[in-house]
């Protein structure tokens, strides 16, 4: 027996759809950010696998970008939920509706 | 057979992981468990031979991001119990579970269904292989280097601008503009 890329491939997307439903159920947006995490990380995990059975380094470039990307979402999206804790203790994303201009 | 096998346990910690993130009430375990499914996938990197990207995985990922959750956790005292046990939106539960569910249907279908190879999954979602910069026996370090300095090099420059666009907005979203001081010292009081 030997592990095919498809085998990576399903289990990217069992934790896509494990991240998904957590990013659909969870109210405390710090673990809704987790969710996401969780979801770009089975995608990062597909596009290593596309890479190698490609045989392309297109895809670990892009893995890399998404790092980047994730890193900075983070950084913005935590400094946005600090800012709104602030000025509420006990907000879940339900009171988050308030940011509407 | 070994690659089975490592293969078997990383899943295992990775699935085990996210399954932790979603279900753990307390937002300090659930960041935990994320540190565990990256760990997890940082070992499958590794047997695909992406070393630098498995050691970026733990670094970046493992350390840097999750510890910025951790602080925020410490720093807001939200490091409390959600109630989980109640559903705000009624059936949002099983309306979520049908779209994740959703999800992973399309996922399987597009993966095992398309093009006529159905075992070979990523040559039928993506067409024939036609790499623009393939593999060679090269460190996958310095091909990575290669790459990312002469073919993106344009999207390289743009992450440097994004990531000083990042911590910039972050420093002005979370500038104290008058308001009261948070209480950091004594962690025995939150905020409220």
């Amino acid at each position: 027996m030997e592990v095919t890329e498809t085998w990576y491939l399903v289990l990217s997307a069992v934790l896509f759809s494990l991240g998904a439903f957590g990013l659909m159920t969870r109210r405390n947006p710090l673990v809704m950010f987790m969710c996401v995490e969780l979801m770009l990380n089975a995608v990062n995990l597909s596009f290593v696998a596309f890479a190698n059975a490609l045989d392309d380094l297109a895809g670990q470039s892009a893995v890399f970008f998404v790092l980047v990307v994730a890193a900075a979402e983070v950084v913005v999206g935590l400094s946005i939920v600090v800012a709104i804790m602030r000025r509420q203790p006990d907000a879940t994303v339900d009171e988050f509706a308030e940011m509407r201009g | 057979m070994v690659d089975v096998v490592v293969f078997a346990i990383a899943s295992v910690i990775v699935l085990g992981g996210g399954l932790g993130v979603i279900s753990f009430r307390n937002p300090v375990h659930a960041a935990l468990s994320l540190i565990a499914s990256f760990f997890g996938v940082a070992v499958l990197f590794i047997l695909q031979e992406a070393h630098f990207l498995a050691l970026v995985q733990v670094v970046v990922y493992a350390g840097a991001v999750v510890v910025l959750f951790l602080f925020v956790i410490m720093l807001l005292g939200v490091d409390r119990a959600e109630d989980v046990s109640t559903e705000p939106i009624v059936g949002q539960r099983s309306l979520a579970a049908a779209g994740a569910g959703l999800i992973l249907l399309l996922a399987l279908g597009g993966l095992f269904l398309s093009g006529p190879g159905g075992d070979d999954g990523a040559v039928a979602l993506t067409g024939q292989p036609g790499a623009v910069t393939p593999l060679d026996e090269s460190s996958d370090i310095e091909q990575l280097a290669r790459d990312l300095f002469t073919r993106n090099i344009l999207a390289f420059e743009a992450t440097a601008l994004l990531l000083t666009i990042a911590t910039v907005g972050a420093v002005v979203l979370v500038r104290n503009q008058g308001g009261e001081d948070l209480v950091i010292d004594d962690p025995g009081t939150s905020i409220h």
